[in-house]
C-alpha cells in the first residue's frame, strides 16, 4: 500500500494546481493519473483566463458578469472567491514562465470574451490551457512531487457510515495500466478529486476520450450528492466533422458568424441585439439551431465563423492554433474561407458538491475543477471562467488538504439548512442500481454490511476491503468470456444523449433517455472484457469508465426533466420561462446506495459588500 | 497474419426483451420505441454483412501487434482490418474503428483528436506522425502503422515513454528567473518579440516523434535528444530568466550528450506535428555555447 498525505487524482489544471499548493503547505503529496499530466484537456483549452488585472476593471464587476452569466444559478461566495483569488492565481502562473502573449509594455495580453463587461481574458495564443498545463506541469517537475501516471484509480476508499455525511474518504485504490496490478493508495490528510469532464456521455463533444467523469461518478456512489448536472454547456463553435473546438476567441477578436443566406443573424435576427456575437454561450449556441431548423443552416447542419476581415496579421498573432485545427480538421483554410461551425458538447456546468474550500460531504474527499461544482457558474459558464476555476479552487483545495486555515466555508454541504425534497418526479423507468444492492459489475463485492457483517470504519482497513472489491470487481470482469462489449452501449448512451438531451430539450425525449439510458445499465450487468492480457488493457479500463458515463448520464437527464423552467444552457420546450419564485435552487441528486434522490437546495445571492438581484438577462 | 472481418453475430439480446422485462406499462409505440426499433434493425443488417457499396469503399490498416503476456501474440505479427473509407477520416479513426469493431484487444493510446495531447504518435507508412492529425486520403494504401521505432514496445502500438520523460526532466526544464517577481500582481515583462522568439519552441506537445526519429538518440542513449533541447532552448532564449541563468542553461547544452551530438540531419524537424524548428533551435544553441566559451579567453 502506497501512502501520502495528500492524493491528487488527476493531473490537469486543477490537479496540478492543487497538487503544487498541498507541497507548498509542506504536505507529501502525490498525483495519481491515467494519463501523463502533459496529455490532460486542459491543453485543448484556448481562449483564456479571466482575470480582473487593469484599471478600469475590478473583481467586482467580474464577479457580476459571472453571476449574470450564471442566470442567477451560481453561489456568490464562489463566484465572488472566484473573482478576487483570480488576478493573483493569474499573475503567479506568469510568475512561473507561462509565455503569455504581450503588449506593447511587456504585460500580459486581455481580449474580449462573450458576457464580459470588460477586456480581461487573459491569453496565450489560441492556445492558452497547453500553456498553462505545462507551465504548471513543469513546477510540479520542479518541487520532486511524485507523479504515478497511467494509473487508473477505479475506486474511493470510504467508511460504510450509513449517513453519508458521517463517512470519511482514506484514500483509493488504482489500477496500473502498464502491469495489471491492483494497489491501494493511502492518503493520512485528504484525496483531491480533479478528474475533469464528462464530455463522453456525448456523441459530439470538444473533450478529450480520456473525460469520463470518473471522479463525479465514484464520489456519487460514496454517498456525495451531485449539483445542477442537467447544466451542459454546448460551445457555439465546434467542427463539425470532429467536435474540434474553435474558440471563443475567434468572435472575441471580431469573427462574425453568419447563416446560409449570409446575414449576420445574431444582430439580423434579433438574438443579441447588443453583444452579437459575444453574447453568452447558451443564447449563441440556441441562435445557431434556431438558424439551422428554420432552413438557414448550410448543408441543414452547420453555419459560418468568419475571421478573413482581421487580416492575417492579427489572426497569425492571436489566432494561429485555430488556423491549423481548421486546416487539419476541416480542410478549410481560415484565411481565405469562413470556417463551418456547430454546437457541441463542452464543459459540465455541475458536478460534485463541494464549498468554496473544495470539500465534500464526505470528510478527507475534495473535488475541484471542472468534476466539481461549487457552484461558479449556475446555469452557463462564460468563456475564460474555466481556467481561472482550475487554478483558483485547485489551490484553495490543495491548501485546505494539506492543513492551511482558509476560513468558514459559507456554502453548505449536504442535506443541512433550508433543503427541499423532490416530492415524486415521474420517470418512465427506475433510475439507480439494478439490484437493490450495489451491482457486482461496478462495485466488486455484495456489500459486508448487507451480510451481516460490522461496517468498516478503521482507515487502513477501508483502504484494504476496498482492494479486494476492485480485485474482485476486475477479475469478474476479465474472466467473463461472453456477453457484451462496452464499445456497443457507450454508442448507445452517447447516440441517446445527443439524440435527447441537448441544447433543446422537451419532457417526452427526456424521457426516452431514462428508457435507453436503463436499457444500457441493464445490458452492463452482462459486459465482459475481451482482452486477456495484464499489458496495457485499454478494453477493461473503458469498461469501467462505461460504467461511470452511465451513471452520470442518468443524473444529467433526471435533472433536466425535473427542472421545468428555462435558465441558462437548460432549454425547455414546455417551459420558456424562468421561475425564480420557484427554482432559485440548485437540483442535488444523491445516490442513496443504489435508489438515487432528487432534493435541491437555495442558491445564495448574498455576496460580501451586496445582494445580487435576479434580473432579466439580455446580451 | 490474420484479416479480420464483422462478426456474424454480437450477442447482443434483443431490446424487445428488455421491454418485456421492463415494468412499466407502454402505452403504444412511442418515438423511443419507433427510434430503438429502427437501431435494431440497422444493427442487424450491419451484423449480416456489410452492405456492398461499403465493400469496395474499404481500405486496409496493416497494424502491428505484439503482447508479451498473451498466447499467440508474443510473436510480433502484422493485422490485416478492413476499415470503410469516410471523408475526413484519420488514421486514429480508422484504429478506433477497427479497435471497437473488429478486436477490442487492439491497443494503442490516444486522448484528445486534435494534436495537443501528444499520446497518439506513431510510425505510419514509415514515418513518426499524430495518428489524429494524419489524414487516410494523404497515404499510399495499404497503410500501416506501428509503434515508434527506438523505443521498447510494451503491447501493440504503446511504447514505453519513460526514457523520453527522463530526458526532458534532465535539463531542468522550468522557469528559473534570476529574481523574484516584485508583488503579488507584478507580471515580468516580456517584450513581445522576445515572446515571438521562443513562441514555437513552446509548443512542444511531448509526443516523442522527434526523438523516436533521431538517428543520433538511437545509438546513444544517453544524447539529452531534440525534444529536451529544445525545451532548454525555450527557457535559454526567454529574456525573463536573466543572465546567470542562461550561463547556467547553456553549461548543461554544452555536455558531451548535449547539442554537440546533434548532426542537423533535420529527420527531427521533418516530422515534428507541431512544425518547431527543432534542427535550427539546437544549431543556435551551439552557436551561443561557443560564444559563451569564447568570454574566457
Amino acid at each position: 500500500m502506497h501512502e501520502h498525505d495528500v492524493l491528487v487524482i488527476g493531473g490537469g489544471g486543477a490537479g496540478l494546481r492543487a497538487a503544487i499548493a498541498a507541497h507548498e503547505e509542506g504536505a507529501d503529496v502525490a498525483i495519481v493519473t491515467k494519463l501523463h499530466p502533459v496529455r490532460s484537456h486542459t491543453g485543448a483549452a484556448e481562449g483564456g483566463i479571466n482575470a480582473a488585472l487593469r484599471e478600469g476593471d475590478d473583481w467586482e464587476l467580474h464577479a457580476y458578469d459571472t453571476m449574470k452569466g450564471s442566470d442567477y444559478l451560481g453561489d456568490a461566495p464562489a463566484i465572488e472567491t472566484l473573482a478576487q483569488d483570480s488576478p493573483e492565481e493569474t499573475i503567479q502562473l506568469e510568475n512561473w514562465g507561462m509565455p503569455f502573449s504581450r503588449e506593447d509594455d511587456g504585460r500580459v495580453s486581455q481580449r474580449p470574451f462573450g458576457g464580459l463587461s470588460f477586456a480581461r481574458t487573459t491569453y496565450a495564443g489560441a492556445e492558452t490551457g497547453h500553456h498553462m498545463l505545462h507551465t504548471m506541469y513543469e513546477q510540479v517537475v520542479k518541487r520532486g512531487i511524485q507523479v504515478y501516471d497511467e494509473w487508473y484509480v477505479s475506486n474511493l476508499a470510504v467508511t460504510d457510515h450509513d449517513d453519508p455525511a458521517d463517512r470519511e474518504c482514506h484514500g483509493v485504490v488504482a489500477y496500473d495500466i502498464k502491469t495489471g496490478q491492483v494497489e491501494g493508495f493511502k492518503a493520512r490528510n485528504g484525496v483531491i478529486l480533479a478528474t475533469g469532464g464528462t464530455g463522453q456521455v456525448y456523441d459530439h463533444t470538444t473533450n478529450a476520450v480520456a473525460n469520463t467523469g470518473d471522479g463525479a461518478a465514484m464520489a456519487y456512489r460514496a454517498g456525495v450528492p451531485l449539483e445542477d448536472m442537467e447544466f451542459v454547456q454546448f460551445h457555439p463553435t465546434t467542427l463539425p466533422s470532429t467536435g474540434v473546438l474553435i474558440s471563443e476567441g475567434v468572435r472575441g477578436e471580431g469573427g462574425i458568424l453568419y447563416n446560409s443566406e449570409g446575414e449576420r443573424f445574431m444582430f439580423e435576427h434579433g438574438y443579441a441585439n447588443n453583444d452579437g456575437e459575444l453574447a453568452s454561450r447558451d443564447v449563441v449556441s440556441r441562435a445557431e439551431l434556431t438558424e439551422v431548423n428554420a432552413g438557414r443552416g448550410v448543408e441543414d447542419e452547420y453555419v459560418y465563423l468568419d475571421m478573413r476581415h482581421l487580416g492575417e496579421e492579427r489572426i497569425t498573432d492571436r489566432l494561429e492554433n485555430i488556423l491549423h485545427l481548421a486546416r487539419d480538421f476541416e480542410g478549410v483554410n481560415g484565411l481565405e474561407e469562413p470556417m463551418p461551425v456547430k454546437p457541441g458538447q463542452h464543459y459540465e456546468m455541475g458536478g460534485i458538491e463541494t464549498d468554496e474550500n473544495g470539500e465534500t460531504l464526505i470528510d478527507g474527499l475534495y473535488a475541484a475543477g471542472e468534476c466539481a461544482c461549487v457552484s461558479v457558474h449556475g446555469s452557463n459558464r462564460l468563456g475564460g471562467n474555466a481556467l481561472p476555476e482550475l487554478i483558483v479552487f485547485g489551490a484553495r483545495a490543495g491548501r485546505h488538504a494539506a492543513g492551511a486555515d482558509l476560513g468558514e466555508a459559507e456554502i453548505t454541504k449536504g442535506k443541512t439548512g433550508e433543503i427541499e425534497e423532490e416530492d415524486g418526479l415521474d420517470t418512465p423507468v427506475e433510475p439507480g442500481a439494478v439490484e437493490a444492492s450495489d451491482d457486482v459489475a461496478a462495485d466488486g463485492d455484495e456489500d459486508a454490511v448487507a451480510d451481516g457483517g460490522a461496517a468498516v470504519v478503521e482507515p487502513d482497513e477501508t483502504v484494504r476491503r476496498t482492494i479486494e472489491r476492485e480485485r474482485t470487481r476486475i477479475e469478474r470482469l476479465m474472466e467473463k468470456d461472453d456477453g457484451i462489449q462496452h464499445a456497443e452501449l457507450r454508442d448507445e448512451l452517447q447516440q441517446s444523449m445527443t439524440e435527447n438531451v441537448n441544447v433543446f430539450r422537451n419532457e417526452e425525449n427526456l424521457k426516452d433517455a431514462l428508457e435507453d439510458i436503463r436499457e444500457v445499465r441493464e445490458a452492463y450487468q452482462d459486459v465482459y472484457v475481451n482482452d486477456p492480457s495484464r499489458t496495457f488493457n485499454t478494453d477493461l479500463i473503458h469498461t469501467i469508465e462505461t460504467r461511470n458515463l452511465i451513471d452520470l448520464a442518468e443524473a444529467i437527464t433526471l435533472g433536466a426533466l425535473a427542472r421545468d423552467e428555462f435558465r441558462g444552457a437548460h432549454w425547455r420546450q414546455e417551459h420558456q420561462e424562468r421561475k425564480d419564485d420557484e427554482w432559485l435552487k440548485h437540483t442535488m441528486l444523491s445516490w442513496n446506495d443504489g435508489s438515487p434522490e432528487l432534493w435541491y437546495k437555495p442558491v445564495i445571492l448574498e455576496g460580501q459588500d451586496k445582494t445580487y438581484e435576479p434580473k432579466e438577462r439580455s446580451y | 497474419m490474420s484479416t479480420q472481418l464483422p462478426e456474424e453475430d454480437r450477442g447482443r439480446t434483443e431490446s424487445a426483451e428488455h421491454e418485456a422485462e421492463s415494468s412499466v406499462e407502454q402505452e403504444g409505440a412511442s418515438k423511443g420505441d419507433q427510434r430503438r426499433a429502427d437501431r435494431d434493425a440497422k444493427r442487424q443488417q450491419s451484423v449480416s454483412g456489410a452492405p456492398a457499396d461499403v465493400e469496395g469503399e474499404s481500405f486496409r490498416l496493416k497494424v502491428f501487434r505484439y503482447d508479451p503476456e498473451v498466447e499467440g501474440k508474443m510473436e510480433p505479427r502484422f493485422d490485416d482490418f478492413a476499415v470503410p473509407r469516410e471523408k475526413g477520416m484519420t488514421v486514429l479513426d480508422a484504429l478506433i474503428y477497427a479497435r471497437d469493431r473488429y478486436d477490442t484487444t487492439l491497443t494503442f493510446r490516444h486522448s484528445c483528436r486534435q494534436a495537443v495531447c501528444g499520446s497518439d504518435a506513431l510510425f505510419i507508412n514509415g514515418r513518426q506522425r499524430l495518428g489524429c492529425q494524419t489524414q487516410i486520403s494523404d497515404l499510399e494504401e495499404p497503410v500501416r502503422v506501428e509503434p515508434l521505432p527506438h523505443q521498447d514496445v510494451v503491447k501493440d502500438l504503446v511504447v514505453d515513454m519513460e526514457h523520453f520523460y527522463d530526458q526532458m526532466h534532465a535539463v531542468e526544464p522550468f522557469f528559473q528567473p534570476d529574481e523574484e517577481s516584485e508583488g503579488d500582481l507584478e507580471e515580468y515583462r516580456q517584450t513581445r518579440e522576445n515572446r515571438e522568439k521562443i513562441k514555437m519552441s513552446t509548443r512542444c506537445i511531448w509526443c516523442g516523434a522527434c526523438m523516436s526519429s533521431c538517428n543520433i538518440a538511437a545509438g546513444d542513449n544517453q544524447y539529452l535528444g531534440p525534444a529536451a533541447i529544445n525545451k532548454a532552448y525555450r527557457f535559454a532564449m526567454d529574456e525573463r530568466e536573466g543572465e546567470n541563468m542562461k550561463e547556467h542553461r547553456m553549461n548543461v547544452m554544452d555536455q558531451e550528450h548535449g547539442v554537440w551530438r546533434c548532426q542537423t540531419q533535420f529527420s527531427c524537424t521533418n516530422v515534428c506535428p507541431k512544425d518547431i524548428p527543432l534542427t535550427e533551435h539546437i544549431q543556435e544553441l551551439k552557436r551561443e555555447a561557443v560564444k559563451q566559451n569564447l568570454k574566457f579567453w
